[in-house]
């Protein structure tokens, strides 16, 4: 069995610009934080982010690194606007593909299942539909003969999540309550990255947290990041919640040039390990 | 008190659901599914709004006794299966019940943006849903929206659409008409029609309208039991609500 271990940077240098990039977790929650923060570290420009988005979204725009953005939603959960998001869109800085949340998860099934679409009733009716030319309605070839949304394949080329822990060869497991949709964002994506709290043997993943908690097995994952309190300042249950002082720093620097000049200069312009120590992270 | 009118009228949102999920999003709405389980709808499903369901029904904000696991994957599982009756937000809503979380002004470059559309569109079409709006105004209440996130009545949106009613700081509202445009059901006490003819950005139905009942003794000790903080009176402050609907037109 390989040993996948990389760097987060290692990671970022397998991407390419314009490539279209899966980010788990949800909202505030679990998000691969340190990998994008290795993302902002690159070049990497003209990325489609695919999210049910969070601070990930909003750091990648205010980088201006994203050129489209297919989401949901995209909230801090405590804060309800992520200000760098709210910020290109009243700019039109960024493209979007504005889906509803099933849409969302029903896209990326599809890829998953090398579909070009599934079915879905959400979004008949709404303006999800009308502002999205390319989405199509489908007929029931059956006596109900009902139209329901095509949902096109959300087909990523790269996969980003984080989990709380993982074995060198890609099996990684979570210990909160939720999984969210990181499986499927692995599934629908051609390389396909997890960090982690922790890289442990094998056996140590079952000796302490029943087997159901083993999200990922290794055929979906190429490469694992161990990078403790890499999803920093969101949450990552049950290793730690969310850090909402730096959360609200966040938003609130973003109000401001200087203020957000200076939160960049102090957390962003250095590396991972810059920026734990700048955090206040106990070694 | 005005808040406890709120909360018993969203917990009567509930009345006769039976063995579903109720998802309510926000306070107001979550204090009323609580009430309802505790008093004529025993059989709810609630959760703490993340990935646990609970056996008991405890005070908001406070830990219950899990009795099942419904993370999000589940839940838009359980809203394609229909058992489920969400209570949502909206920032503009309008005669047909299309409602909008998205954004406000040209989607293209919003003047402001909210959330995004969210679960609304999938919600709207595989379930009950209703709606609680805090701040009852012509802003909100817009004769049309300007991205239809959940879907309204002359949208035909297939055979599981079903817009339940509206609870508002002044007033409760449905689409019992034979247009199914927008319906005065009731005023909270002290509340006149007129206000809220007001505070509607659109004409409402109002010939049916009578007085949004209040709480029981019952009711009330359990709303002082479940809302111990009073965050119900910081959502809906008790205060003379009439001068809003002036000051957004």
């Amino acid at each position: 069995m390989r040993d996948k271990r990389m760097t987060a940077d290692e990671v970022v240098a397998c991407l390419s610009d314009g490539m279209t990039v899966g980010i788990g977790g949800w909202g505030s929650r679990r998000k691969p934080m340190a990998l994008v923060r290795a993302i902002l570290r690159s070049k990497l420009k003209d990325l489609t982010v695919v999210s049910y988005g969070g601070p990930d979204v909003g750091l990648l725009c205010a980088s201006g690194q994203v050129r489209k953005v297919v989401f949901g939603f995209v909230s801090l959960d405590t804060i309800a606007y992520d200000p760098w998001f709210k910020h290109a869109r009243e700019n039109a800085r960024i493209e979007v593909r504005e889906l509803d949340e099933g849409m969302l998860q029903c896209g990326l099934r599809a890829a998953a299942h090398r579909l070009p679409f599934l079915p879905i009733r959400a979004g008949l009716g709404s303006d999800v539909l009308r502002l999205d030319p390319t989405l199509r309605t489908v007929r029931s070839p059956y006596d109900d003969g009902e139209d329901l949304v095509a949902m096109p394949a959300l087909r990523l080329d790269a996969a980003l999540v984080h989990l709380n822990r993982a074995d060198r060869h890609g099996n990684a497991q979570y210990l909160g309550p939720d999984p969210y949709f990181d499986d499927l964002f692995c599934l629908a994506a051609e390389r396909r990255y997890v960090s982690c709290e922790q890289i442990v043997d094998t056996a140590e993943l079952t000796a302490t947290a029943p087997v159901q908690t083993l999200l990922l097995n290794r055929m979906m994952v190429d490469g694992v990041v161990e990078t403790p309190r890499g999803a920093h300042f969101t949450s990552c249950a049950p290793d730690y919640g969310r850090d909402e002082a730096f959360q609200r720093s966040y938003a609130r620097s973003a109000a401001d040039p200087a203020l957000w000049a200076e939160f960049t200069n102090r957390y962003l312009s250095g590396d991972e390990a810059a920026y734990q120590a700048e955090v206040g992270v106990p070694a | 008190m005005r808040a406890d009118i709120c909360a018993v009228a969203c917990a009567d949102l509930f009345r006769g659901d039976g063995e579903i999920l109720a998802s309510p999003m926000g306070t107001m709405p979550t204090l009323g599914a609580r009430l309802a389980r505790l008093t004529f709808a025993p059989d709810l499903l609630i959760s703490d709004g993340e990935a646990l369901l609970f056996a008991d029904t405890p005070a908001l904000g406070t830990p219950g006794q899990v009795e099942g696991w419904l993370p999000y994957r589940a839940v838009f599982d359980v809203l394609a299966w229909g058992r489920r009756h969400v209570v949502m937000g909206a920032n503009q809503l309008d005669r047909f019940g299309n409602q909008n979380i998205s954004c406000i002004g040209d989607h293209a470059q919003p003047q402001r943006q909210l959330l995004g559309v969210r679960g609304a569109p999938g919600n709207t079409v595989n379930h009950r849903t209703s709606y609680w709006v805090p701040k009852h105004s012509p802003r909100v209440f817009v004769d049309q929206v300007d991205m239809v996130s959940g879907v309204g009545y002359d949208k035909a949106a297939g055979p599981f659409h079903d817009l339940h009613r509206i609870v508002t700081d002044l007033a409760v509202l449905d689409f019992d008409t034979p247009t199914r445009a927008m319906r005065l059901v009731s005023v909270h006490p002290g509340v006149t029609v007129a206000e809220v003819e007001a505070a509607t950005g659109f004409a409402l139905s109002v010939e049916d309208a009578v007085e949004t009942r209040t709480p029981t003794p019952e009711e009330l000790t359990l709303l002082h039991t479940l809302d111990p903080n009073n965050l119900r009176e910081r959502e809906v402050p008790s205060r003379e609500p009439a001068v809003r609907a002036a000051t957004h037109r």
